[in-house]
This record gives structure tokens, C-alpha cells and sequence, in this order.
């Protein structure tokens, strides 16, 4: 019976290595095809013209700029909430809250997209639309504020967990020596819980990057290079890209190879932000 | 504890705009969750209709009857091939395996890698492999597949907690009676863990109704009641995906969201209400 067990957990071990073997057979030969510079760097995107252009650089840029956006949004609340969940809350309403908190991360990113569609979006084009002359309220802005609301819950749970293992002596000291409540929580704990903290926004990151369906419902969806303070103009992340055209892409073309490429460049920055998030974590629990 | 809190007077206006900054985050949090889902369920009670729930799916009724049937399909076939598999890699891990070697890495590596990769790398992962390499096509198969390695982190992680949570002494107490290490895990450890296993299971359930990324292209968007595995479907959140895309039926999204929403909804209350009992028996 032993075996079995062995069996089983080298499946979830031949599982990983699938998924980078196909991604990578399939995409680094396409990258070098068109030139890794020309693939990573090149500003146009035009897959279907009679002389296509695979650049993939608004993409990567749209990526971060709309994963920026959600952390400016996300990380100060995400954290005031942890604070307040590990520290703050009264019991009987912890007993709610926690639930809640929870729910949310349950609640499918189709169901986000969604609302952000019918609410978010036609409320940014009400209260800049006008002014900005935006042809829709599809838009970086849209997309942030939409996923700065989806990796609440990661964040939360996570940093909530790593300020409440903070030893409770610390918080007495602090008390002891005179400090209020606030200020031990603010100046003391949140210090200590650092790396946790920092593993929990890390975590988030990932998050927001990787979300594909909520992005592509408010984005805008425009394959166009853009600077960041064009944030009320659409962009095209990574993943929207795949999901967008993988749909119509003719089989075994070269734009569908670009596009399996577009997910191992993801696929990469996602391993970075995995390997800083294990990083962050080993150095909580050398502490 | 409490009362020492409430004689710490708040000295400095900062403390005042920390606390305020704290229940201000607070109130915004809970603001939003209950915004969206009371949002959702205003526009979408009003439209749910008995023709919603037709058996054959026409475009007069936008029946969401056939999505349903093909989510269940879905989580039984997807929890079938990972339920097990990650119930014994948990076991190995925590019952077999010697701590910290290096087969142990790797699996706990591989398992938090697994738990990061975005389900649109899951997706175009099982088109290639499953619907394209093993030339499956887009099926539902394919899709459970692809669901099965998505879920599976999940289940590995929730079953090694409370294989954890259960105290040595049992176990102790099982060998020093002169149980083996397999009747010790089976009939000793395993039972007074399930519960933790079956919240971890029924969270993976939730993941599984909600994925959208991932089923795209593994399984196709025939909305129809599926004749075997190897057909295509459409499941309740590809549905309203699909729904919301198209600007003439945003009630019947709506409406669908509403199903969608309360399953998801109701998976999440059971999961945490097992948890809930879980802890307390343990304790």
C-alpha cells in the first residue's frame, strides 16, 4: 500500500513537469522564430495582417500596469482589514466577518467580471467620460479597481494569519512601556509580521496578474502600447491575449504559437512571483 | 485581554486616524462583498423563470437546465481523479514520508507551484496536452483533467492540515496496541480527519463550478446535455460568461448569475460550517 501513496504524490510532481514541458516545447520555438527581442520587446501587435507583427510588449505592460493599479488599491485596504481582523474586531462580529471574507475569495471571477461590467464600467464613464472624451468605461482604471476588490481575500487571510502569530509578549511590552493600542499594533506588530505581510502582497501580485475572465470583461481589450497615465484608455493583459484570439487562431500557425508563447512568458512571471512569495516565507520561518 | 484594551487610552491624533483608517478599510470590505451579491440578486430574482429550466436549451428560453447538468458531471468526474490522488499524497506526506527529504520538497514544491499558476495556464495547458496532444479534443474529459490538477494543491493541502491537526498520541496508541502503520492511518487517524478532508473537498467543488479560464478551451461551449465524456458542454459559469457577452440577454445573465452565485454561495457555507465542527471536536 505504500507504493500507492509513493504513486500518487509522484503524479502531482509529473503533473508540474507536463505543464512546463507542453508550454515550453510549444512556446520557446515559436519565441525564437520571431526573435526573442522582436517577441518580448516589439511594440505591435497584429497577428492577422498580411505581414503580421507578433510584439508582445503592450501586453506585458498592460499586465503590470492594470497589477499596479490593484495593489495601489488593493494592499492599503487588504491591510487595514487584516489589521483589524487580527486585532480590532470584536468577537461576535468576527464570527461574521471571517465567513464573509471567505465567501469572497469564493466568488467566481465570472461573477466580479460582471459586475464590474454593469456597475464599475458604466460608472467611470458617468464621471470622466465626458470630460475625457472615453469611448466607453472600459479601461485600465476599471480593471484595477475591479481586481484591487478581487485579491482582497488573499491578502487578508494572508496577512491576518502572520500578524496573529506574532508572539503576544511583544504586544504587552509595547503596551507595558506605555504605547496605545493603535500605535502597538501600527509600530510593533505590523514590524514584526514584515516578511508575512510582504508574502501576503506578493501572493496578491500573482493574483491579480493571472486573473483572466473578470480582466477581459472592463479592460478594453486594445492590443495598443500605453503609458501609464493613459489609465482611462483599455489595454490587453497577457491573459486576456490568450483568451481573446486562442478561440479563432488557426491550428498549428504561428499566431498560435505566439499565443502559447504569450502563456510562457505569464507562465515565467508567475514562477518569479511564486519563487519571491517562497522566499518571503522561508524568511518567516527562520525568524 | 479585552478590558486592558479599553483602558489604553488613544494619546496622539494619530491613533485617532488609525483607527479610523482600520474600521474605515473594514466598513469599505464588507461594503463591497454585500454590494455585489445584493446587486446581483436584485437584477437577476426578478428574471428567473420556470422556462430558465427547460430540458432541451433553445434560444427563446436561454435554459440553464443542460449547464447544470454538465456542472455536475463536472465535479464528479473532476473530484474522482483528484480526490484521491490528493487524499494519498497528503497520506505519504504526513504519515510516511521522513520529514524533510528530498522527495518531500519536491512534492511540497510542485504542490505550491500547482497552487500559484493562474487557470488560464491550466487552460492552455489541457488544450494542448489533453484536447490536442492526446487528441481528446475539446471534451468534458478534457476539462476534468485539467480541473484535476488544478484542484488538486487545494485537496493536498486541506487533507495534510488535518491529517496534522490529529495528535500523536493516537497514533502512539494505535502501534503500542500493535496496529500497523497502514490500519493506523486507515482506521485511526483517517476517520476523526475526514472532516477537514471533506471542507477542503467541497472548497475544491466551489473552485470547480466558478472556473471559467481553464474551461474554455477544454471543453468547448456546446450548450447541451452531454452524451458521454468525449462531448463537448458548457458549464454554469461558462454560461454566464457566454450570456454576458451577448447584450440582448443580460436578464437571463442576470438570472443565471443568481443560480450560479447561491450554489457557490451555499458550497461555501457548507465547507466552512464542517470546518466549524471540525475544530471543535478536535480541540
Amino acid at each position: 500500500m505504500h507504493i500507492v501513496f509513493v504513486i500518487a504524490a509522484f503524479i502531482a510532481i509529473l503533473a508540474v513537469a507536463l505543464i512546463c514541458i507542453f508550454l515550453f516545447a510549444q512556446g520557446l520555438p515559436t519565441i525564437f522564430e520571431i526573435g526573442p527581442s522582436k517577441f518580448l520587446l516589439g511594440q505591435k501587435w497584429t497577428p492577422t495582417n498580411s505581414n503580421p507583427a507578433f510584439g508582445i510588449l503592450p501586453m506585458i505592460l498592460g499586465s503590470i500596469y492594470v497589477t499596479a493599479g490593484a495593489i495601489l488599491l488593493g494592499v492599503p485596504i487588504g491591510l487595514f482589514m487584516a489589521v483589524f481582523m487580527a486585532r480590532m474586531c470584536p468577537g461576535p462580529l468576527y464570527r461574521i466577518i471571517k465567513p464573509a471574507i471567505n465567501l469572497m475569495a469564493g466568488v467566481p471571477s465570472v461573477i466580479y467580471g460582471f459586475f464590474g461590467m454593469m456597475v464599475l464600467v458604466p460608472m467611470i464613464f458617468d464621471a470622466f467620460g465626458k470630460k475625457f472624451d472615453m469611448m466607453s468605461g472600459d479601461s485600465m482604471l476599471a480593471a484595477s479597481i475591479l481586481l484591487g476588490i478581487m485579491i482582497l481575500p488573499t491578502i487578508i487571510s494572508i496577512a491576518e494569519t502572520n500578524l496573529r502569530a506574532v508572539p503576544q509578549e511583544l504586544y504587552e511590552a509595547a503596551v507595558a512601556l506605555g504605547a496605545s493600542h493603535e500605535r502597538t499594533v501600527f509600530k510593533v506588530l505590523l514590524p514584526a509580521a514584515k516578511s508575512g505581510v510582504m508574502a501576503a502582497i506578493v501572493l496578491g501580485i500573482g493574483r491579480a496578474i493571472g486573473e483572466t475572465m473578470a480582466v477581459k470583461m472592463v479592460v478594453g481589450n486594445q492590443a495598443v502600447f500605453r503609458l501609464p497615465h493613459e489609465f482611462l484608455k483599455g489595454v490587453r493583459t497577457m491573459t486576456t491575449n490568450i483568451v481573446i484570439e486562442m478561440g479563432y487562431v488557426e491550428h498549428g500557425s504561428l499566431h498560435n504559437g505566439a499565443l502559447i508563447a504569450t502563456g510562457v512568458v505569464l507562465f515565467v512571471f508567475i514562477m518569479l512571483i511564486n519563487a519571491l512569495f517562497s522566499i518571503l516565507n522561508n524568511e518567516k520561518a527562520s525568524q | 485581554m479585552e478590558l486592558l484594551i479599553k483602558k489604553i487610552k488613544r494619546k496622539k491624533p494619530i491613533d485617532w486616524l488609525r483607527f479610523l483608517a482600520v474600521w474605515t478599510s473594514a466598513f469599505l470590505t464588507v461594503f463591497i462583498l454585500v454590494y455585489i451579491l445584493v446587486f446581483v440578486l436584485i437584477r437577476g430574482i426578478p428574471h428567473i423563470k420556470p422556462s430558465l429550466f427547460s430540458f432541451t436549451y433553445t434560444i427563446e428560453n436561454q435554459s440553464l437546465f443542460p449547464a447544470i447538468v454538465t456542472t455536475v458531471i463536472m465535479i464528479v468526474v473532476t473530484l474522482v481523479l483528484a480526490v484521491p490522488l490528493g487524499v494519498f499524497t497528503a497520506i505519504y506526506l504526513v504519515e510516511y514520508a521522513k520529514r524533510g527529504s528530498k522527495f518531500v520538497q519536491a512534492i511540497r514544491t510542485t504542490s505550491e507551484t500547482l497552487a500559484g499558476i493562474p487557470s488560464i495556464v491550466f487552460g492552455l495547458f489541457g488544450y494542448i496536452f489533453f484536447a490536442d496532444w492526446l487528441g481528446w479534443g475539446k471534451s468534458i474529459l478534457a476539462g476534468c483533467f485539467t480541473l484535476a490538477i488544478m484542484v488538486l494543491p487545494l485537496i493536498i493541502r486541506t487533507t495534510e492540515e488535518s491529517l496534522k491537526s490529529i495528535p500523536d498520541s493516537y497514533r502512539e496508541g494505535s502501534f503500542s496496541l500493535g496496529a500497523g502503520r497502514l490500519r493506523t492511518v486507515w482506521r485511526v487517524v483517517l476517520p476523526p480527519a475526514l472532516p477537514g478532508v471533506f471542507a477542503g473537498i467541497i472548497l475544491a467543488m466551489g473552485r470547480i463550478v466558478g472556473e471559467t479560464a481553464a474551461l474554455v478551451f477544454t471543453i468547448g461551449s456546446v450548450i447541451k446535455i452531454p452524451d458521454n465524456l468525449f462531448s463537448q458542454g458548457r458549464t454554469l459559469a461558462l454560461h454566464v460568461l457566454q450570456l454576458s457577452s451577448q447584450g440582448h440577454y443580460r436578464n437571463e445573465a442576470y438570472a443565471t448569475a443568481v443560480i450560479l452565485l447561491v450554489l457557490v454561495v451555499g458550497i461555501n457555507m457548507l465547507s466552512t460550517s464542517i470546518e466549524r465542527k471540525f475544530k471543535e471536536s478536535t480541540k
